[in-house]
């Protein structure tokens, strides 16, 4: 039986440091307002894409403890561009801190999203493709697929990163804006290139909704228009060879975003484990920042 | 020899003809493709607009404040591609133009927000609620066209007190 400890913040200072200070050069890096119309989620998608020639920056953390291994800051830097109106791409480089272990460089991903149907209906789908090389000692727990379990979160990261994963990732993303409401559904399918076994499936669901609908014509900082909140729920759904939610970990919990005027938007979330296997609670943070038309800032003003 | 040249002069006919074919078969792509391109450029994208969304009426048309809470979300979203005058910015398009401004209803700027034009760069906006897109509306046509730039400099004024 695997338990995590409750509420444990047992990650080293200095990472906590190190996370502070890239967050606070994202946010002093660009002067230019950066306002993304993106639902307040971690792990699942909407059909919302970066609008052209926008470059959004996120550093994505996931924090736990595991009651029987030690406590991890998994994070992910994500450079997300959008190259057409139908096709986001995205690159992302992951690393990861252990107390009492290390902290390691665990692999990049490479992610584009397409949208099929150009014009908008109920339901709109979006299509997403990607590769990813990383090791199993990853913990940024952008998805979760096949049987994926705390149990996977507790081995040391010197035997983790040993295991190289070559994965290709295909989702199909649903989604519905309808009077200021967001509802997403995502459904995962996981190959490993390199071996010959099963796909994994997984899936993420999220609802949410920008506090206010309407905009105040002062600036101001705490304002509803500011915040949005929502909820989401993810997990493994099996693999090939057993379809379900046996021995798969599952989660949920409630999602928060503010934009920053003129500033970045900041995500929060603690996400709760629905069963034994999985972490007790994983504390969710991110920063992102957009760069609107990126080019823009390399061409000669007139 | 004699059928020689008759075969060659119908060589030389026959390549001549084939190089004013393919000539002809250019320019007659080159054509259609700029007509389609102009007939883009020139916002075909009102005429797929469906008739409800042609006839809806803008809820905060002519308020104040919601014009200028119109003001900041064009800021926000709209300013950079569009430029903060909405004059446009390179390939991106005035929104003082007459056919954003005289044109267009209301209604069909609601469709085009919300649907966008994905091929021609525009993306969706329908992530934004619907009462944020109708105030980006008025706000828009508040500046009225292309000569009318003093609304926007009252507005950016009211903005930054």
């Amino acid at each position: 039986m695997i338990r995590t400890t409750p509420n444990h913040v047992g990650v080293p200072a200095h990472v906590l440091w190190r996370s502070a200070l890239i967050s606070c050069l994202l946010f002093f890096a660009f002067l230019p307002r950066a306002v993304a119309q993106e639902p307040p989620y971690f792990v699942t998608y909407s059909s919302a894409l970066e609008e052209p020639g926008n470059l959004e920056i996120s550093l994505k953390n996931t924090q736990a403890a595991p009651a029987n291994g030690n406590a991890f800051l998994g994070s992910a830097l994500e450079f997300e561009y959008g190259v057409k109106g139908w096709w986001t791409t995205e690159f992302y480089l992951d690393g990861q801190a252990t107390k009492n272990d290390s902290t390691i460089f665990t692999g990049f991903r490479w992610e584009n999203r397409f949208r099929p149907l150009l014009r908008e209906h109920f339901i709109n789908p979006v299509l997403y493709v990607e590769y990813e090389n990383t090791n199993f000692a990853d913990r940024a727990l952008l998805e979760i697929t096949g049987h994926q379990t705390v149990a996977d979160l507790v081995i040391p990261n010197n035997v983790a990163r040993q295991e190289i994963e070559r994965e290709m990732e295909l989702k199909l993303i649903l989604s519905t804006n309808t009077h200021g409401w967001n509802f997403s559904e995502n459904f995962i399918a996981e190959k490993d290139l390199n071996e010959s076994g099963p796909w994994e499936f997984g899936y993420a669901m999220g609802v949410s909704r920008p506090l206010s609908l309407i905009s105040r014509g002062k600036s101001c900082f705490w304002c509803r228009e500011n915040f949005a909140a929502g909820a989401e729920v993810y997990g493994g759904l099996g693999t090939t060879d057993g379809f379900g939610f046996k021995a798969t970990s599952q989660y949920l919990g409630p999602t928060v975003s503010f934009g920053i005027p003129r500033g970045p938007t900041i995500l929060f979330s603690p996400q709760f484990g629905l069963n034994d296997n999985s972490a007790h609670v994983l504390y969710r943070f991110s920063v992102s920042y957009e760069v609107q038309q990126v080019w823009n800032m390399f061409r000669r003003k007139n | 020899m004699s059928r020689l040249r008759v075969s060659e002069k119908f060589l030389i006919r026959w390549r001549g003809a084939e190089q004013r074919c393919r000539m002809a078969f250019r320019v007659t792509l080159s054509t259609t493709a700029l007509v389609f391109c102009m007939a883009l450029a020139d916002g075909s994208w009102l005429q797929k607009v469906p008739a409800d969304y042609h006839t809806r009426v803008n809820p905060y048309a002519g308020q104040t404040a919601a014009i200028a809470g119109g003001a900041k979300l064009f800021g926000d979203h709209c300013a950079k591609c569009h430029g903060a005058d909405a004059l446009g910015r390179g390939k991106k398009p005035s929104l003082r133009s007459e056919r954003v401004q005289q044109q267009a209803t209301e209604g069909d700027i609601f469709w085009l927000l919300y649907n966008g034009n994905l091929r021609r760069g525009m993306p969706t906006w329908s992530a934004m609620p619907g009462p944020s897109r109708w105030q980006i509306i008025a706000y828009v046509k508040s500046l009225g066209p292309a000569s009318g730039a003093a609304t926007a400099v009252n507005y950016s004024e009211e903005k930054s007190q």
